[in-house]
């Protein structure tokens, strides 16, 4: 089973939907670490996210305190931040906006890095502004794996784009080869 | 902002603040808080962990931009519109048995949730036997609650809000607008008093048929909000309700089994006889 990560974390704004989609249809079921989705939604209005995302998996949105489990899939929940603890339950945090984002992927990435390390491994797809780009950096500081959408295949560019200018040694991968990098992994 | 702070560091501004300011931290969630500890080294533009506790030690005023800063003050009226809808349709009508009603709002930031109880209990024609006690740990939130006046900017959103709550009233009625602000209307605050109170230190002080605390315990670690549970525990009258925010959960706490779940996607509770 998988031996180099304890943690996948995905980050995606406009444009991220349907890859991100894509990526979760191929999700192999016997994939053990968590999966950490953060996606730029809508404030205050009812969302169906979690099932839109997926008809083949459960996507779980965790509550505070709530214990980070292998084989499952999360998602932030709208107008929350999402942070992991040491002990490694989630945390919710309802503070500002960074990036003018709630979730902001920056948050919750480098939090991850904190917690997770050199075993993280970090994707960033399509979207319209930069946030996750620092995240990505900071779980690449701290060993962990940074993989983005090939910008050339990303609907907006400029998310993958920001972590490419950013964080040395990031692997931009279009969505077939980012399915066989995490299904290599299993 | 590459630095992080170490645990021993942490530990020591955390134990300053309680030693000489009175204000504990310790079980705080340590995620959030050390982010909000950097956020606002890079905001004083402080280069080093060093040179935080050195002004923390020696700057009374620094202190109070620290406590200021890491707190959380973001709010809205009528946050999470849904939650409102049902504290409108399945709590409020039980309050109405009370000949007097009393409701804590315990970390009411500067205000806006507690305005928006007002107008539902107004609304319910409970308001005039209503007293909501609203508290919060920042002087600073206070004060600013205390006016009424929040920025017009926001009007728009909490108007909408407002009407997803299945509020039917013109929403500008609660309000006064003037240049770039609102006035929130006197009627709806006079039955309101904030005064500073910390949960994690201070105790009980009056029995309620509500207590409503939403978005708090999540800063809180699982011992702190097992202690703060048992708080408001204490400060409920047999059967009386306690509204968390909709992503907080008791259900890791052992006190939960003193509660009874009267919405359990909205976090409303209710205290067993």
């Amino acid at each position: 089973m998988n031996n180099r990560f304890d943690v996948i974390v995905i980050g995606g704004s406009a444009g991220s939907l349907l890859v991100l989609t894509e990526i979760l249809d191929a999700l192999p079921h016997q994939l053990a670490p968590p999966v950490v989705i953060v996606l730029h939604r809508l404030r205050n209005v009812q969302s169906e996210m979690g099932r839109l995302l997926s008809t083949r998996r459960k996507i779980v949105e965790p509550e505070d305190k709530e214990p980070v489990r292998e084989h499952c899939i999360y998602l932030a929940p709208q107008n929350y931040h999402l942070m992991v603890e040491a002990e490694r339950t989630f945390m919710l945090d309802y503070s500002e906006l960074v990036n003018y984002s709630r979730p902001s992927i920056d948050v919750t990435f480098s939090s991850i890095a904190e917690v997770y390390g050199a075993r993280t491994l970090g994707i960033l797809l399509s979207g319209a502004n930069k946030d996750g780009a620092e995240g990505l950096c900071q779980i690449m500081a701290a060993g962990g794996t940074g993989l983005v959408q090939d910008p050339r295949t990303a609907s907006f560019e400029a998310m993958p784009q920001a972590a490419i200018d950013m964080c040395p040694g990031v692997i931009p991968l279009g969505i077939e080869d980012i399915k066989k990098f995490i299904i290599g992994e299993t | 902002m590459k630095e992080e702070i170490l645990n021993a560091d942490f530990l020591d501004i955390i134990n300053i603040v309680r030693l000489q300011y009175g204000y504990d931290f310790t079980g705080y969630a340590q995620a959030s808080i050390k982010r909000r500890l950097l956020r606002f080294m890079g905001h004083m533009r402080l280069s080093s962990v060093f040179e935080l506790k050195h002004r923390l030690v020696n700057d009374q005023e620094f202190f109070s931009r620290l406590v200021q800063y890491i707190t959380v003050n973001v709010t809205e009226m009528f946050r999470d519109p849904q939650f409102y809808r049902t504290l409108r349709e399945q709590v409020l009508p039980k309050l109405a048995a009370y000949p007097n009603i009393k409701i804590w709002h315990a970390g009411c930031s500067t205000g806006e949730e507690v305005f928006s109880m007002a107008i539902l209990l107004q609304e319910a024609g409970l308001l005039s036997r209503t007293k909501i006690y609203a508290t919060d740990l920042n002087p600073a939130n206070l004060e600013k609650a205390v006016t009424g006046i929040l920025p017009l900017d926001n009007m728009k959103d909490f108007t909408q809000n407002y009407i997803q709550s299945g509020g039917l009233a013109d929403f500008s009625n609660y309000y006064t607008a003037r240049y770039d602000n609102v006035l929130i209307k006197k009627e709806l605050r006079e039955h309101i008093v904030f005064f500073q109170h910390n949960l994690v230190t201070d105790k009980v002080f009056n029995e309620f048929q509500l207590i409503c605390c939403r978005n708090v315990f999540i800063y809180f670690n699982r011992e702190l909000q097992n202690s703060v549970l048992q708080l408001f525990y204490d400060s409920l009258s047999p059967r009386g309700y306690l509204a968390m925010g909709i992503k907080e959960t008791m259900r890791f706490a052992d006190i939960h089994r003193k509660f009874e779940v009267v919405h359990a996607q909205h976090k409303i509770y209710r205290r067993k006889e």
